[in-house]
């Protein structure tokens, strides 16, 4: 198993390689396929990508926390987060992997 | 959002691609983050989020119904952590800020 960490870089080249779009439309592409993404999370929607993930929102109620430094109890604003679940098609790649 | 409405946003925002292109440059995005979590990769998009790889380890379970000890493997897990820039579009912070 690598333990390198790729970017956005990567994945532009990746779409450079695969599309034979330029380098700048490539970049681009990736950055207006997380925008559109994001863009529909903030809007409460739900992102299901067959055979990857899906992207839920959670509504987190206010809760009481703790400063884990100080020990000072603190109340949690209820807040939203985004939830990723893999799909089981991932999941069997991911795991897979180890065995081979 | 699907990964089809997903393709079909980004075909009205680019006229000039084919709808085929878009469809391959959606592809080869989750592809190239899937290979890098199957290699062990982390893959870093900030703004957006982190997806990485998270080794849980084996250990002994009991059948609920029985109470006998079965074996439970180590597994490896697809993990994703929000972007701090996400994180707060989501809860109607737009001013963006510094990322992590």
């Amino acid at each position: 198993m690598s333990n390198s960490t790729i970017t956005r870089v990567d994945l532009a080249e990746a779409v450079y390689q695969r599309v034979g779009l330029s380098r700048s439309e490539s970049s681009a592409l990736v950055e207006s396929t997380l925008q559109e993404i994001s863009d529909a999370l903030v809007a409460g929607d739900n992102v299901k990508i067959s055979s990857f993930g899906s992207f839920n929102i959670r509504e987190k109620s206010e809760r009481i926390g703790r400063n884990p430094k100080t020990g000072v109890e603190a109340t949690i604003t209820p807040r939203k987060v985004v939830v990723f679940k893999a799909s089981q098609v991932l999941k069997g790649k991911i795991h897979d992997s180890e065995e081979g | 959002m699907t990964k089809s409405e997903l393709i079909r946003r980004l075909a009205d925002a680019n006229p000039n691609l084919y709808l085929s292109d878009i469809e391959r440059i959606v592809d080869a995005i989750f592809d190239e983050i899937t290979d890098a979590l199957v290699r062990g990769d982390r893959v870093e998009l900030r703004g957006f989020g982190a997806f990485s790889v998270k080794e849980r380890d084996g250990r002994l379970g009991r059948n609920p119904r029985t109470g006998e000890a079965v074996d439970v493997p180590s597994k490896r897990m697809p993990f994703f952590k929000t972007g701090k820039l996400l994180r707060d579009r989501i809860n109607g912070d737009e001013t963006g800020g510094d990322d992590d």
